[in-house]
């Protein structure tokens, strides 16, 4: 027999930990999804592709500054001190992941920006007629385009790669504390974000480009997931019981459904026989793909709030 | 702190104390007490454990929080946060093995503090105060002379969940 009792009945911490609600798995979804467009805008800049007036690199850094704002509104909802955020610039934690994101969010937005200046938005030529000088004298360099394509895959990089980050240094949850979470959630960030832009791409080339990456994308994907269990289920104890909640416990089958099945299996079969001219690209692969990995956000943070250390009070 | 479990009898008393001195709100609990039953009948085994913060020596609490709200205090490493400063994200919450961290209502992150403010009077922590079976000790393991010192040296005990690898500074004789 092994029995434990507490009388500790902490809101959001007992019975188990769940602190983090719909705010954070919705912001880690939305800045993998920019992360991902930064990277495939960063990418069309590098590769000049965005001289095509229809490039997908010419509108969606407006799109992803939108969606930025709106993850950060999220995390800013989630806070319990609201008046207190701007504690978060008055410093910088080296070995907080937290402080690091602050500052990344603080340091993509110019990124992106000069992306956006390239070709502005008519709505703020119309207002701010001073930007047509900025737009004019990127426009003119050609390499300074391409600079900030690179600098858009490597912020989109960084800002993908903390979204796993933020969760793995934790070590205190088996589930999260794992080095290649950090992987999953940039390739899942990868793969959302080539489903979106494929399904609202004017330009049909990018957007069969987009359509292969993102199979390539959802691939990789599955083989980080099939690693990361098998990193877990191979592991101590701890991490055995926080695998196990994806394998057989009350996380397999939304995990199993809607994240392997409908958000990675499926919308990959589509796709495959959409590149290969067997049926018509639809928005119904790129719809799974972005629900598949926004529902991935959801099940491993809440999974990872519930994974903790506890067979060890048995003693 | 060194808390002995064969004199605990889990009367609550030091959780009414914390509540009292620290003006806990209703509904939460800064200490609390776990009752752990192992065996097979009739061998069964029951032990009970006085719980709360355990003030790490390795702290991911402090490691994660953003702010510098959440830090180890320069006179006595204890484990504290600066209210003015939390931002209430949750990191450390998350980050505790020991879940022994909530929000307050008034939204930063609230935790154990040792009654620093007893402490650094000459008093001992309220839970410490109260407990009517002097089950629980506290002093500076740094002292090889303190009464936590001797009894960790001379009794048979245990730390809470040592392979998270926090160093957790709360021992408990068995």
């Amino acid at each position: 027999m092994h029995e434990i009792t507490t009388t500790r009945n902490n809101p959001e911490i007992d019975p188990f930990l769940a602190v983090w609600k719909w705010e954070i798995p919705v912001y880690l979804f939305i800045g993998g999804m920019v992360a991902g467009m930064m990277i495939i805008a960063g990418y069309f800049l590098f590769k000049e592709k965005h001289k095509n007036s229809d490039s997908i690199a010419n509108y969606i850094p407006l799109i992803s500054i939108i969606l930025l704002s709106l993850g950060m509104g999220a995390l800013f909802l989630d806070l319990g001190h609201k008046l207190f955020v701007w504690r978060l610039y008055t410093t910088f934690k080296i070995l907080s992941p937290m402080s690091w994101g602050a500052w990344i969010l603080i340091l993509v937005y110019p990124v992106i920006l000069a992306n956006m200046l390239m070709v502005p938005p008519s709505f703020i030529l119309k207002r701010f007629q001073q930007i047509k000088m900025i737009t004019k004298y990127i426009n003119e360099r050609p390499r300074l385009i391409q600079n900030i394509g690179i600098g858009n895959m490597l912020f989109g990089g960084i800002l993908g790669i903390y979204t796993g980050v933020l969760l793995s240094t934790m070590g205190s949850r088996p589930l999260w504390n794992s080095s290649i979470l950090w992987v999953l959630f940039l390739i899942s960030g990868l793969s959302t974000a080539a489903a979106f832009v494929h399904m609202i791409a004017k330009n049909v080339n990018e957007r069969e480009l987009l359509a292969k990456a993102d199979n390539g994308f959802l691939i990789i994907e599955l083989i980080v997931i099939l690693l990361m269990l098998i990193g877990l289920a191979s592991s101590s104890q701890a991490q055995i019981q926080a695998a196990s909640l994806l394998l057989g416990g009350p996380y397999t089958a939304p995990f199993w459904v809607f994240v392997v099945g409908i958000g990675i299996i499926i919308p990959l079969i589509i796709q495959l026989l959409a590149v290969n001219h067997k049926i018509k690209h639809t928005a119904v692969a790129p719809i799974m793909v972005i629900a598949g990995g926004l529902i991935l956000r959801f099940v491993i943070v809440s999974a990872g709030q519930y994974s903790h250390y506890l067979y060890s009070y048995f003693r | 702190m060194v808390i002995d479990t064969k004199k605990c009898v889990g009367c609550m008393d030091c959780v009414v104390a914390c509540k009292t001195e620290n003006d806990i709100p209703e509904g939460h609990n800064r200490d609390w007490i776990v009752t752990i039953t192992n065996g097979k009948y009739p061998d069964l085994n029951l032990e009970i454990q006085s719980q709360r913060c355990n003030h790490c020596d390795n702290t991911p609490c402090v490691a994660c929080c953003p702010t510098g709200a959440s830090h180890i205090n320069e006179v006595g490493a204890v484990v504290l946060v600066t209210h003015s400063m939390c931002i209430g994200c949750k990191a450390c919450i998350a980050a505790c093995p020991y879940s022994a961290r909530f929000i307050h209502p008034d939204g930063y992150a609230d935790k154990c503090t040792f009654c620093i403010h007893r402490v650094e009077n000459g008093k001992l922590p309220a839970c410490v105060n109260v407990c009517p079976t002097h089950c629980m000790h506290f002093g500076d393991f740094d002292d090889p002379n303190s009464e936590v010192s001797r009894l960790i040296s001379s009794r048979k005990n245990h730390p809470l969940i040592p392979e998270a690898g926090t160093s957790p500074r709360i021992f408990y004789l068995a």
